[in-house]
């Protein structure tokens, strides 16, 4: 009888780890939540800049008349968007090395390519779209398709990390829909989708998989 | 004949266990891949690989990049087979 039991310990801990070395294998779950609030706060900041910006250039920024932008106000704007990128870059790496360090999980695997990779596609075609966008001056869909394509990457990576994410894609793809028809508030859906849901995502994550 | 004697002896070491569940779910994983996953040393990672090698569950690929040799291993589909059969039995027994 006591034996019975002790196989049957033996196979359920067989199955554990059957389990926690496939995802541990198939998916990068070095991800830390920390990294998504770090990156809603750099948007949540370079958003409001950008918002204070528009006033003192004196632009009436929620309304559905077509702005006109100055070329070095664009180029400035362009700047701002880098800058935000790489701090929300930098910051995510860092809390994610960190995670994998303190937990001794691998971080240069083939889920974290193949994560890297589909998460890329969606938004190298949607950077390039962008650009197109402020080549012809249709500055206003700008911020309405960064939403959508990065909504659309993170759906695409969501099978080679935490399947949670997919709520954050899908949020975001709704944001940028949303948004493309109220043009002259588009500002306020890009820190809603890039701040302000960074954070909240990055919160519940950072408890859940603490 | 129990259900007990119907769980593959070659997968009762977790290592090999390890092994297989890493190899079901991806592609070709090479060795320094697959020994930080697993948490193992060396030696024993070879020993095991080449157990199951023999059992012709995995492949083994040897080849060179640049200077390095490096080993990369896929479950074959006779692996994936007789894994699948030990999950399925390891459930049945969990639910008995």
């Amino acid at each position: 009888m006591q034996s019975t039991l002790i196989m049957n310990q033996k196979h359920q801990e067989d199955l554990a780890h059957i389990r926690s070395m496939m995802e541990r294998s198939s998916r990068f779950i070095s991800l830390s939540g920390l990294s998504g609030v770090f990156a809603g706060l750099s948007a949540l900041i370079g958003g409001l800049y950008v918002y204070q910006l528009f006033k003192v250039n004196g632009i009436e920024y929620f309304t559905d008349e077509h702005i006109i932008l100055s070329g070095s106000l664009v180029s400035e704007l362009i700047w701002i968007g880098v800058i935000i990128l790489v701090c929300a870059f930098v910051f995510g790496t860092f809390f994610t090395v960190r995670k994998s360090k303190k937990y001794n999980l691998p971080i240069w695997t083939s889920a974290t390519k193949n994560m890297l990779f589909n998460l890329a596609v969606p938004l190298a075609a949607g950077g390039i779209f962008c650009l197109a966008l402020i080549y012809h001056g249709y500055y206003g869909l700008v911020a309405p398709s960064t939403l959508l394509f990065y909504g659309l990457a993170v759906i695409n990576a969501e099978k080679y990390t935490f399947s949670d994410i997919k709520y954050l894609g899908f949020s975001e793809l709704l944001l940028g829909c949303i948004s493309l028809f109220y043009i002259g508030y588009s500002l306020l859906f890009w820190i809603l989708g890039f701040g302000i849901l960074h954070i909240a995502y990055g919160l519940v994550m950072f408890k859940k998989y603490k | 004949m129990g259900i007990i004697d119907k769980l593959n002896k070659d997968f009762e070491s977790r290592v090999r266990l390890g092994i297989m569940s890493v190899l079901m779910v991806n592609d070709w994983v090479d060795f320094t891949e697959m020994k930080t996953l697993l948490n193992i040393t060396d030696g024993n990672l070879a020993s095991h690989s080449s157990a199951l090698e023999k059992s012709e569950y995995i492949e083994v690929k040897k080849e060179f990049v640049g200077k390095k040799p490096k080993t990369s291993y896929q479950v074959t589909p006779l692996g994936r087979a007789a894994f699948k059969e030990h999950l399925s039995y390891l459930e049945k027994l969990m639910k008995s």
